[in-house]
């Protein structure tokens, strides 16, 4: 699974980075996490609001950083998806 | 103030929707580090209106979001919050005349009391109008503002530009993807100029201080001027067409749409909450730092010893101070107790305020990151619009003498 962090290198973005790594590895999920701070790809996912966390292909949050159980839920309900 | 409730209300919510594999959520408190944010200060910070939910894309049933439940422990929040905040005045009074001994008339007993007062009282308005305007922004997502701008005429869609500007979060480290997104949407430039100038001058900060210290007529001649200068400038460069002046493969980008997602008034509230912890945490420093000098001035500064600068008499005052605020960077929170003390000194409104407008409005680090996307030319004409916009204001009040009917 591919987990992406959009942001541009603010202080927020490096949190949310953190963040996402501590929950993949409490998920048990195999995944990586990307940074992302070109501003191409982060306007391809829709994002004007960083920090951006992509899981899969969607876009879970935008401008803050969620909790690691919320991310770690996220994880698992696409680690379900057939 | 209310983080109890909040945390109280998220396992209903999470289980709700997403079957909780790790067990129900804690508190708020746990990756919010309350002194971080993506902005470096000044700008409105972006705590947020997250949107997405798991599954909220797939048509998934919105859960129950009833305000209704949320209600009494608001009231008695509330109603604590009035009864402690009535308290101020005589604990101030108590803390400084009984507890410490100071006499009242003395420098040093007239700056702490000033202090002793002020400091609370600042700090809880703050937290109280924070926690609302957290809520509102959750009303406010980029994307909906961006849906609400495209297309719009310029004039009207400048209004409303600078309309939403007060109530979208924003932050200024993302001004170049929101300005990227507003423009490749079909937002015109002057609109989105419009948005950009009204987003960091017209922050709940800055009116909240300006009516806790001097109550609501300065706070909603604030809330006029900034919003009319942010109306007019956007206005002014939408007619002057400069579309040239952005940098040019700012056009050939293609911004992706993301879904509107709903949020329960329990993730609101949240967000109000986080609202509180990200802008309280990060600028106490500075409200405390800027009310230590203001009381500093208010004790040992002697009476009218401004008025000969900073009075209305001295037509070169308003362009200094707007001169002078233009390198300085800090906040509104450092910048306001300051301007109290000023005022209090026979400092003319016109010129205290044109001050704090450069100061907050005018921020050299925004428009280091608008570079990436403005050419220096266009840079250089807004803040010339801008800072004009400001030079009247400052005359304006000077002229009218509104000063002495507030202080």
């Amino acid at each position: 699974m591919e987990i992406k962090v959009l942001g541009t290198g603010c202080k927020k973005c490096n949190q949310l980075y953190e963040t996402a790594v501590r929950a993949v590895s409490q998920s048990g999920v195999e995944a990586t996490v990307q940074k992302v701070e070109d501003i191409d790809s982060i306007l391809a996912h829709g994002v004007m609001m960083t920090p951006g966390l992509v899981i899969g292909d969607e876009v879970k949050s935008t401008g803050r950083v969620p909790e690691v159980s919320q991310i770690v839920s996220w994880i698992t309900t696409e680690a379900g998806r057939p | 103030m209310t983080t109890t409730p909040m945390s109280a209300a998220l396992p209903a919510e999470a289980s709700a929707e997403t079957p909780d594999t790790v067990g129900a959520p804690t508190s708020a408190a746990v990756t919010v580090d309350p002194a971080s944010t993506c902005c470096s200060g000044g700008a409105r910070p972006g705590p947020s209106a997250a949107l997405p939910e798991a599954g909220a894309g797939d048509s998934a049933p919105r859960r129950s979001s009833g305000l209704g439940r949320y209600l009494p422990m608001l009231a008695v929040a509330l109603a604590g919050w009035f009864l402690l905040y009535r308290q101020l005045s005589p604990f101030a009074e108590w803390l400084s005349f009984d507890l410490l001994g100071l006499s009242a008339g003395t420098a040093l007993g007239e700056a702490v009391a000033f202090f002793a007062y002020d400091a609370p009282k600042v700090l809880m308005l703050l937290m109280l109008v924070v926690f609302f305007v957290g809520i509102i922004n959750t009303f406010f997502t980029p994307e909906r503002t961006r849906a609400l701008l495209a297309g719009r005429r310029e004039a009207g869609g400048n209004v409303m530009a600078a309309g939403l500007g007060i109530v979208t979060p924003f932050c200024s480290c993302s001004a170049v993807p929101l300005f990227i997104g507003f423009l490749t949407a079909g937002v015109p430039l002057g609109v989105t100029l419009s948005f950009l100038i009204a987003a960091p001058m017209v922050n709940e900060v800055a009116l909240v201080l300006l009516f806790g210290l001097f109550g609501w007529q300065v706070a909603a001649l604030y809330l006029v001027t900034g919003l009319s200068i942010a109306i007019l400038a956007g206005w002014v460069i939408g007619r002057l067409h400069l579309e040239g002046w952005v940098e040019s493969w700012v056009y050939d980008m293609r911004a992706a749409e993301t879904g509107e997602q709903g949020l329960s008034w329990g993730e609101r509230l949240e967000e109000g909450a986080r609202s509180v912890k990200e802008i309280v945490g990060r600028v106490w420093p500075f409200l405390l730092a800027g009310i230590a000098i203001g009381a500093f001035i208010h004790g040992y500064v002697p009476e009218d010893y401004l008025a000969s600068i900073m009075g209305d008499g001295a037509w070169w005052s308003v362009p200094l101070a707007v001169l002078l605020g233009v390198p300085l960077y800090t906040n509104a929170a450092g910048i306001i107790p300051i301007v109290e003390a000023l005022l209090d000194k026979g400092a003319a409104l016109g010129t205290a305020l044109a001050f704090m407008m450069a100061v907050i409005a005018l921020s050299l680090p925004e428009f280091v990151i608008l570079r990436k996307v403005l050419r220096p030319r266009m840079i250089a004409t807004v803040v010339g619009i801008v800072a004009t916009g400001i030079l009247l204001v400052g005359y304006l009040f000077n002229a009218l003498g509104i000063g002495r009917f507030v202080t």
